[in-house]
């Protein structure tokens, strides 16, 4: 089944071996995280310069076009601008005239670098600069590359986070940041239940605009909410923020987990700490039980998409029981994923980056009971046999925090329930 | 550098895909970089496809670059003959990849593979989906057709139908029970369903029906030109574009007159029924691929008798087709694919319907205009389980049916109109048997005071209630009218004033 030599030991201490495959890839491109980030930002406008594929990619992707004018769109790159680059810059100053004048409201645009505009080299942070003189401090210029070949889907959303960190207003106060884009009604209970526990200073990146971006400072410290933040902990960390590293906010126990390393940072007690969580905890344990029969024993298999993947396994794992087959990401961050990884026991294949037809060949063996994957095997899949849930829907779920464990759950229970439901 | 909101094609090698994606037993290496497969599930997803596309995509990344990006495409197309084993293999370049020039068909060609090699040329900076399709076509059997015996019998090939084409499974099965009634075999059907060996067999009919110029017409071309084979240039698309078809096989095969069963044809009747007179110069726009626009302008002028206020398509290599038939119309024609123009068309033109594709549906819903899709792009829920044809007698029904659908019904109209500020009863409240699509137009549209003119309350009063499609317009009108005539405010008498203006 697997191909020994390509197992590699994960760095350091760990004795975890990690499949890493290198073939064809069934994942997104970084451009992907667009589609939830123009609409968590809400005066930003997101300018792709690439080609009429990353158009058509981006209006795909989604599988719906949204009703209302997107914050996004395409500078499509013509053969003309391939030419020459001085043509593509001026091309690009007009574009983003014409743009800027016909939205106002916009107060921050990225200029987003494809896998045609690195190819040819065309240098957007110098374009940013050039039009961040032009139309700051009315518009801020920003830039950063959702390119394939550079980033995997929700990486993404990590380059375009690490873009805001150096322009974050220095001070000297202590304050938490919260990283990572969530759903508004999930970042408002994370917030509240850390409030909560008696921290004043909390702040999100990203804000839901220009004017709610986190002030940062030697003294802050910041958790990620999303396992795919790599480049920005690393910005984050460059601006003298300190991290606190723990299992990501999915279900019960990962919720409390993640909870309970901001407690421990900052050192609050552990009676505060029972008033605070013990309610919601008793909620999401309850709503889970019920759950938990349906997924109990239950195989699943992963294919790599948004980095969620193991994070999201440990919960499957620990709280509802399920066994792990194979858990695929496009990328693993050791660092970050590490304690949700630890708390992983019977440890499945582990595999970094794919070679989609060896692995569709592991999964049909194995014949697991879920298969998470993409949109473009989920049918094909389904027409096979198997029960799929699409991995997409994890990304665009409130899925976070103890309010949303049951419905994270529910995702994983509705493909099976629906299975046992039909009789066709 | 063109900015671009939604688009109505996707780059070449997409269109490649919709060929490849029809047939059996042939693979497509794409030299792609990760991503661009995003594409799969445009197949899986809107055709709801229980098949991977047969496509492998090299997947280079940043560090392949001027390494060993070659060697890569050499892997992938080996392995992919290995574990696919298809008939013959289609190697292309998408947009990223073409500007790396790794030069796929040298570099298939230089693994001596079994099978046959055909490689594309994509040129995704200048070209769009539409060209993909008919070009990749083109190049299979160019690539393929060999000389072959006639059949002995009058027979045809349908050429055209691919996967994610509008309609094109239900097209095709309908066409074929046509062909059945006259007496006409069907040698094959491609590239929907045709795998390399069958392209190869092409040359057995006597000649081509042409179902779609945007996939088919350089592959028909070629085969007239190489083996005298004629083609069909009527789409069978409506009553008359279909009897006008038949005339025209009838012609190709030397034969008088046959009889194609068309009692089941019910948009005749129904058209000529006394509820359908409410269809009487109802003004619509049109706009979609060329081949759609065309035929849906003759129905919706011949056998609906429907008012055209304007027809466009985004496909610019039929520019010319549309805009000769612009002119017979008497309308402009609009060619472009860029989204927002064609929003700007539709919301000056103020139809009452528009025939579109996806795109305009959208733009019908902002606008609160119903919308009928006559066209790719579509969505998943515009691909139907039951058979919708749009070609031939099932697809007049069809198609009478779906036009139909969104329309505020005979009766129904009047009332609304005649009671327009009932308060759930009113021409807002969009038609009856919709539940949930309301118009938009009220509220977006109506932005009484402008610059420098201003509207007097009772003016705005009745403003209201003139009908909601013609209520943009009049309103435009008028202030333009005031504008003209120095007046700085409109009264109700204004605008009665401007009516008679503007009168035709």
């Amino acid at each position: 089944m697997n191909e020994h030599s390509n197992i590699e030991k994960l760095g350091g201490c760990s004795e975890i071996p990690v499949l890493k495959e290198r073939g064809q890839r069934e994942v997104f491109c970084g451009l992907t995280g667009i589609i939830w980030l123009h609409r968590k930002i809400q005066d930003a406008f997101f300018l792709v310069v690439g080609s009429r594929t990353c158009a058509h990619l981006l209006q795909s992707a989604a599988g719906v076009m949204i009703f209302a004018e997107p914050r996004f769109g395409t500078a499509i790159l013509e053969e003309k601008d391939l030419a020459g680059m001085a043509d593509a810059h001026e091309e690009l100053d007009r574009e983003v005239a014409n743009l800027l004048e016909r939205r106002p409201d916009i107060k921050q645009l990225f200029l987003v670098g494809s896998c045609p505009s690195e190819v040819i080299k065309l240098d957007l942070s110098n374009a940013a600069e050039r039009l961040s003189k032009i139309y700051f401090p009315k518009v801020k210029v920003l830039n950063f590359s959702g390119s394939g070949i550079e980033t995997t889907f929700t990486q993404g959303e990590d380059a375009c986070l690490a873009s805001l960190v150096p322009t974050l207003k220095e001070t000297d106060e202590e304050n938490l940041i919260l990283v990572g884009s969530l759903p508004d009604i999930v970042e408002d209970q994370l917030v509240e239940l850390i409030k909560e526990l008696g921290i004043k200073e909390i702040a999100v990146l990203p804000g839901r605009d220009r004017g709610t971006m986190p002030s940062i400072s030697k003294k802050s410290k910041f958790i990620l909410v999303q396992p795919f933040l790599t480049d920005t902990t690393e910005a984050l960390e460059k601006r003298g923020a300190s991290r606190i590293s723990a299992p990501f906010p999915f279900g019960e126990e990962g919720t409390t987990l993640w909870l309970r390393s901001i407690k421990e940072s900052y050192g609050i007690s552990d009676d505060k700490f029972e008033i605070v969580t013990s309610a919601p905890r008793k909620r999401a344990k309850l709503a889970l039980e019920k759950l938990r029969t349906s997924l109990q024993s239950k195989t699943v298999f992963f294919f790599p998409d948004s980095q969620l993947e193991i994070p999201l396994a440990r919960f499957l794992s620990r709280e509802c029981g399920m066994k792990l087959i194979e858990v695929g990401s496009p990328y693993i961050n050791r660092s970050i994923v590490d304690k949700d990884l630890e708390l992983i026991e019977d440890m499945p294949v582990i595999s970094e980056g794919q070679d989609v037809d060896l692995q569709l060949d592991r999964c049909r063996e194995s014949s697991p009971d879920i298969t998470v994957c993409g949109l473009g095997l989920a049918n094909p899949l389904e027409a096979e046999g198997l029960t799929t849930k699409w991995a997409i829907e994890l990304v665009f779920t409130p899925i976070h925090g103890y309010e949303q464990a049951q419905d994270l759950a529910e995702l994983f229970v509705r493909p099976l329930k629906r299975k046992e439901a039909l009789f066709i | 550098m063109k900015l671009s909101i939604w688009t109505y094609e996707g780059p070449p090698h997409v269109g490649a895909m919709r060929v490849a994606t029809a047939m059996e037993k042939l693979h497509f290496v794409l030299h792609a970089p990760q991503g661009d497969t995003y594409a799969d599930l445009l197949f899986t997803m809107i055709e709801r496809g229980n098949k991977r596309p047969p496509v492998t995509y090299t997947t280079f990344q940043a560090r392949d670059l001027g390494a060993d990006t070659a060697d890569l495409f050499k892997k992938a197309c080996k392995e992919a003959v290995e574990r696919f084993m298809p008939e013959a293999l289609l190697v292309g370049a998408s947009c990223t990849a073409e500007l790396i020039q790794d030069d796929p068909g040298g570099l298939a060609d230089a693994l001596n593979l079994e099978i046959p090699v055909i490689p594309l040329e994509l040129p995704s900076y200048q070209r769009k989906e539409n060209f993909g399709t008919d070009e990749t076509f083109y190049q299979i059997v160019k690539a393929l057709a060999c000389p072959q015996e006639k059949t002995e019998k009058f027979s045809v090939n349908i050429l055209g139908p691919t996967a994610l084409g509008f309609r094109h499974r239900d097209d095709v099965r309908e066409l074929k029970t046509i062909l059945d009634d006259l007496n006409i075999d069907l040698n094959i059907v491609a590239p929907l369903g045709a795998a390399p060996s069958s392209i190869k067999s092409l040359t057995k009919a006597h000649a081509n029906v042409m179902l779609y110029p945007e996939s088919s017409e350089l592959a028909c071309r070629w085969l007239k030109e190489n083996f005298g084979m004629s083609y069909t240039e009527h789409t069978p698309i409506g009553i008359n574009s279909t009897k006008d078809f038949i005339e025209e096989l009838n012609q190709i095969r030397g034969v008088r007159d046959s009889f194609s069963d068309n009692s089941r044809l019910n948009f005749d009747w129904w058209s000529k029924s006394v509820d359908s007179n409410y269809f009487t110069g109802k003004r619509v726009f049109i706009f979609g691929d060329a081949t759609h626009v065309a035929t849906a302008s003759r129905i919706a002028k011949e056998e609906m008798a429907f008012s055209i206020v304007g027809i466009g398509c985004y496909n610019r290599e039929y520019a010319r087709k549309i805009r000769s038939l612009a002119k017979d119309l008497s309308v402009e024609a609009l060619i472009s694919d860029d989204y927002l123009e064609v929003e700007k068309r539709i919301a000056d033109l103020q139809p009452e319907l528009i025939l579109g594709s996806q795109m305009e549906r959208h733009i019908g819903k902002r606008l609160g205009i119903p919308c009928a899709v006559i066209s790719a792009p579509f969505h998943v829920q515009d691909h139907p389980a039951r058979f919708s044809p749009q070609v031939g007698w099932e697809g007049a029904n069809v198609i009478f049916d779906t036009w139909v659908h969104p329309l505020v019904m005979g009766l129904e109209e009047h009332l609304l109109g005649m009671f327009r500020e009932d308060f759930e009863f009113n021409d807002t409240a969009g038609p009856s048997h919709l539940s949930n699509s309301k118009s938009k137009l009220s509220e977006e549209k109506e932005t009484i005071v402008d610059n420098e003119i201003i509207w007097a309350p009772e003016a705005t009063k009745e403003l209201k209630k003139i009908p909601f499609f013609v209520r943009g317009k009049a309103k435009r009108n008028t202030e333009k009218f005031a504008f003209e005539n120095g007046h700085s405010a409109i009264t109700k008498d204004l605008l009665y004033e401007a009516k008679a203006h503007y009168a035709r």
